[in-house]
């Protein structure tokens, strides 16, 4: 069957179909580039391992808490035991100075700190900027002057600053990937997010089927849920594709600072922060938690490029800088 | 109200409106935050009645509003603090003094401001060299191995943290090939050629990471141009590729660039946090995160201003060079 005659039929019976069409026209755009495609199996890969956590540590035996003292040398300041960092089978890829914690088990459990964080703050910063770019894109003049204002200041936030400050004076008690998260979303992000979204909203409202929906009597909210929101999902799903990968790199630039996820928690930065004085003795505890985090944002990176060209073709031409990630961790 | 100074005069009541905002967050979480203040301040072996003292001179103990008060008076018309014993005058604009040293806020701001300058400058050149440069490059040589190879390194400059490209780079040069002593900073004034080898390798770990960005802003903004009209006129009139790149391509290239280097420009004046504390320039950034640790309020609403101060400013340097460099911009 056509891909016109499978919209026809649907749209007959359901108002949600030209958003379904316009999904698998994504799929079959997103699935001829293949660097897009094998970024996508590595996404899927990490997310695997971020899931399967306890069940991949649980087949090694280990866990990425316990302290094995009787495998670090004290008297050569804590240097893992045995040939490399005292991999081997019981530990896949070492121990960590110092402590003794495994090395395997700290990496896929900082992949789940990673993910999580970063996608819960993803999270945060979509909702943040589609209610107030399209509150103030629908308000009247006074909601709108004051939302786009909110919005500009946190668009001129410096992020890793005011990120340092919010996270040093709440107290320990909070669970910390959850603050980390909460903060990341609050400060960042949402701000560009929303004045982008308002400035379509401002468009969309103008269209034909908003004013129809206007004149048969809808409420603001239903036109927004029911008309805008379809409309504003492929620049909103661009922006997020481009929001992961920063946001992975600012937890673990804040982590790394010691601001961030604290032990016992892993976290890739803060495996990083003493990585620089065991590179001898151990250099996969340097090479592992940048090599996992260099992975993880490229992956994504080149996945949110081919999620961009999918959306949107003409930017492919365009060669895809437009929404220009903003480096925010320098 | 139209024209420059209108614009002048509304960005400036704009940037005065988000600093002000900026200081009122963090004082509202920092006063609904239980952390004792005091005690921190005071050292852990301090005895209750010394915490209750220092919160006394320290004013913890006021309500939010007054202690904003006092903070916004400071800042417009000057304050005097007492210090133990003597007095202190803190002129305007005053930020206060260091909870942890007595120090005023913007003498510390001020001293710690050469090191972010010359760090910030120093990248900047370089990324703006090295950036550029590719984003040519790879336009000159569009649809060869070089292009692949130039967009696959612009990737990987992309996804790379920079403090994990300044820690390969410190181990490598300096632990590994000892080409380097470990960096450390020395002032410009003092000896500049000390200054610079120094601060080489924190300029090349910002500068890798930041031409990233440049070399794809440069080079879809030069294919963009390419693609017009007028190019392909200049064409069929025989201008040769070479002239074309160099006279009308890069041209289009120029406004976008302007506007994302200001950008950089003021975060990084305002405390390259992760370079400093990773190489341990004792710059804005590094005070920060040491401000930050010991909870000295002050310090950290003083440096958040300025960093806000910094981004605010180049965005509108940047606005002014926009409009000067692409006439069919109009400022608003």
């Amino acid at each position: 069957m056509s891909e016109a005659l499978v919209a026809v039929e649907a749209a007959g019976t359901d108002t949600s179909v030209p958003a379904a069409s316009g999904a698998r026209q994504f799929w079959r755009r997103l699935r001829t580039q293949r660097a897009a495609l094998v970024a996508a199996v590595v996404v899927a890969l990490l997310v695997l391992v971020a899931l399967a956590a306890p069940l991949l540590t649980a087949i090694e035996g280990q866990d990425p808490t316990t302290y094995h003292p009787s495998l670090v040398d004290s008297a050569r300041g804590g240097v893992p035991v045995g040939s490399f960092g005292g991999a081997g089978a019981d530990h896949w890829l070492g121990v960590e100075p110092q402590t003794g914690r495994d090395l395997f088990a700290r990496l896929v459990y900082g992949a789940r700190v990673s993910l999580g964080v970063a996608l819960a703050a993803t999270v945060v910063q979509l909702v943040l900027g589609v209610v107030v770019g399209v509150a103030a894109g629908l308000g009247n003049r006074w909601v709108d002057l004051v939302l786009t204002r909110v919005a500009d200041i946190f668009v001129a936030m410096p992020l890793m600053i005011v990120a340092l400050a919010l996270l040093a004076i709440v107290p320990a008690g909070f669970p910390r990937p959850v603050l980390v998260a909460l903060v990341v979303g609050l400060v960042s992000g949402w701000g560009t997010l929303a004045k982008m979204v308002r400035a379509q909203t401002l468009t969309l409202k103008q269209l034909d089927y908003v004013a129809a929906a206007r004149l048969s009597g809808w409420g603001t909210v239903r036109i927004a849920r029911r008309e805008l929101l379809p409309g504003l999902a492929a620049p909103v799903i661009t922006f997020a594709a481009i929001l992961v990968p920063t946001n992975i790199t600012v937890e673990a630039a804040l982590s790394f600072l010691g601001v961030g996820v604290k032990p016992p928690t892993p976290s890739w930065g803060q495996m990083l922060t003493s990585a620089d004085v065991w590179y001898q003795a151990a250099p996969q505890y340097l090479l592992l938690p940048a090599g996992a985090l260099f992975l993880t944002v490229l992956a994504l990176t080149v996945l949110g490029d081919g999620v961009r060209t999918a959306l949107d073709p003409r930017a492919s031409s365009r060669l895809r800088v437009g929404t220009g990630r903003r480096r925010e961790a320098s | 109200m139209t024209g420059f100074g209108g614009f002048v005069l509304r960005r400036a009541v704009g940037a005065l409106v988000t600093l002000l905002v900026l200081s009122v967050i963090i004082y509202v979480v920092f006063y609904v935050t239980p952390g004792n203040v005091a005690q921190i301040t005071c050292g852990p072996r301090c005895s209750p009645a010394q915490v209750q003292q220092v919160a006394e001179q320290l004013h913890l103990n006021d309500p939010l509003f007054e202690r904003y008060w006092h903070f916004l008076q400071g800042l417009v018309a000057g304050q005097d603090y007492s210090t133990g014993t003597a007095v202190q005058h803190c002129s305007a604009p005053c930020l206060g003094l260091s909870y942890q040293s007595d120090q005023q806020v913007t003498a510390l701001i001020l001293a710690k401001l050469p090191v972010t300058a010359s760090l910030a400058l120093g990248a900047m050149v370089l990324w703006l060299i090295i950036g550029v440069g590719t984003g040519v490059l790879s336009v000159w040589r569009r649809g060869r191995p070089t292009e692949r190879l130039l967009t696959t390194l612009t990737l990987a400059g992309m996804s790379t943290p920079v403090f994990v490209i300044g820690l390969v780079l410190m181990i490598v040069v300096c632990g590994q090939l000892e080409l380097l002593p470990f960096p450390q900073y020395v002032a410009f004034t003092e000896d500049p050629e000390q200054w610079a080898w120094n601060l080489l390798l924190p300029w090349l770990s910002l500068a890798l990471i930041e031409s990233a960005t440049y070399a794809r802003l440069t080079r879809a903004a030069m294919l963009e141009t390419l693609a017009e009209d007028h190019v392909r006129t200049f064409r069929a009139y025989g201008v040769g590729e070479r002239a074309i790149i160099r006279r009308h391509a890069l041209r289009g290239a120029v406004a976008p660039l302007i506007a994302v280097n200001a950008n950089n420009i003021g975060v990084l004046f305002g405390g390259a946090v992760l370079t400093e504390t990773l190489f341990g320039l004792p710059g804005i950034g590094r005070e920060m995160v040491e401000a930050v640790k010991v909870v000295d309020l002050p310090v950290v609403v003083g440096m958040v201003l300025v960093t806000g101060f910094f981004v605010v400013l180049a965005n509108a340097v940047a606005d002014v060079l926009y409009a000067v460099a692409d006439r069919r911009v109009v400022l608003t």
